[in-house]
């Protein structure tokens, strides 16, 4: 109520709340992570464009990592085509379809975590909605994030999606086999365009068609795994 | 376009705070946001002017005070400008965010009886 005059009115208090919107999301994520790691499997969050080839490259890993135990969740607005390519190569997967969401997030996630086989894990890749955006801001509970950027989505595609490419861990640069076809495009642009956005620049060029890159993609995953235990995912 | 739960995420903490202060009324509703955290301001402002109808927010005011990206080098702060290669030059570590990637519902003003 009004002091000041008594005039009736209700007085306006500012609360300061200072709070992160997406705290919701972020607890759940936490959830996750800890899950992840009780479990000892390595979370991937694997991010890029539609198109990018995201699938593909999870494809050539299930063909390169001989006795790793890996696990998908794939995200689309709809089909499960990339879980069905995925189960065809030999790894259990779930797929999400969104709607019309254009990002996962940790309650998706979670939900799909409860779908996988009770199998043993090792790796379990997040396979992102195709979307250089959104899905960026979404803690999913995830080790790494990782962006599949294809040769042929322009040298500086890093520049005009900043927001993504910050986030990164590692950025696998796909199709690399269509390089001599591409007379404009020069990696080295690449890496430039991707120093101006993510602090500590790593860019692994890979093939999922030759197979080129993806002895250095397992090593690099092989590296992180940071976490005591392996064993049963739940 | 990822502003909708965005606004979702607003209005269900809103709602919280107003409730519990006993409010009748939001009158201003205040967020931070940083240019590197993936809101967009416009399509933000939007889907709040959709999705606040018939919500604690239906005659709240929004303001969004945008904060701009600032990197430094976590050793020394050297400053490194927006769209330099992300490393000090002068001793070569890594650039910091410093600010710029928050989505912070900062402040609320109620009307309370």
């Amino acid at each position: 109520m009004c002091e000041t005059c008594g005039c009736g009115d209700p007085a306006v208090v500012p609360v300061d709340v200072h709070e992160a919107l997406l705290a919701g999301n972020d607890r759940q994520a936490a959830h996750n992570r800890e899950h992840f790691e009780a479990h000892g499997v390595l979370a991937v969050n694997l991010m890029g464009s539609p198109g990018a080839g995201k699938t593909a490259i999870l494809e050539a890993t299930a063909r390169a990592a001989a006795g790793w135990r890996l696990a998908a969740i794939t995200g689309d607005l709809a089909t499960e085509h990339d879980a069905q390519r995925l189960r065809a190569a030999g790894v259990p997967s779930v797929g999400i379809t969104t709607g019309s969401a254009c990002h996962l997030d940790a309650e998706l996630v979670h939900h799909a975590l409860h779908r996988l086989p009770r199998e043993a894990v090792d790796v379990l890749f997040v396979e992102n909605v195709g979307n250089l955006v959104c899905p960026a801001i979404y803690d999913l509970g995830q080790a790494v994030n990782v962006v599949a950027l294809a040769v042929t989505e322009g040298e500086d595609k890093p520049l005009k999606y900043p927001v993504m490419f910050r986030r990164a861990d590692l950025v696998l640069l796909t199709k690399i086999d269509l390089l001599p076809y591409l007379r404009d495009v020069d990696p080295v642009r690449i890496e430039d365009s991707l120093a101006r956005v993510m602090p500590q620049p790593r860019l692994l060029p890979v093939s999922a068609l030759t197979g080129a890159g993806v002895d250095g993609w397992l090593a690099w995953l092989g590296l992180q795994d940071r976490f005591p235990q392996r064993g049963l995912m739940r | 376009m990822h502003e909708y739960g965005i606004v979702e995420a607003l209005l269900q903490r809103v709602d919280e705070v107003a409730r519990g202060r006993g409010a009748t009324r939001v009158r201003r509703v205040r967020l931070r946001l940083g240019e590197l955290a993936g809101v967009e301001p416009t399509l933000l402002a939007a889907a709040y002017a959709a999705f606040r109808e018939r919500t604690c927010c239906a005659e709240a005011a929004l303001d969004v005070e945008p904060v701009a990206a600032r990197w430094s080098c976590p050793g020394c702060a050297r400053p490194i400008a927006r769209g330099e290669v992300l490393r000090c030059p002068a001793c070569g570590a890594p650039a910091r965010l410093v600010a710029g990637d928050e989505i912070v519902l900062y402040r609320v003003e109620l009307e309370v009886p």
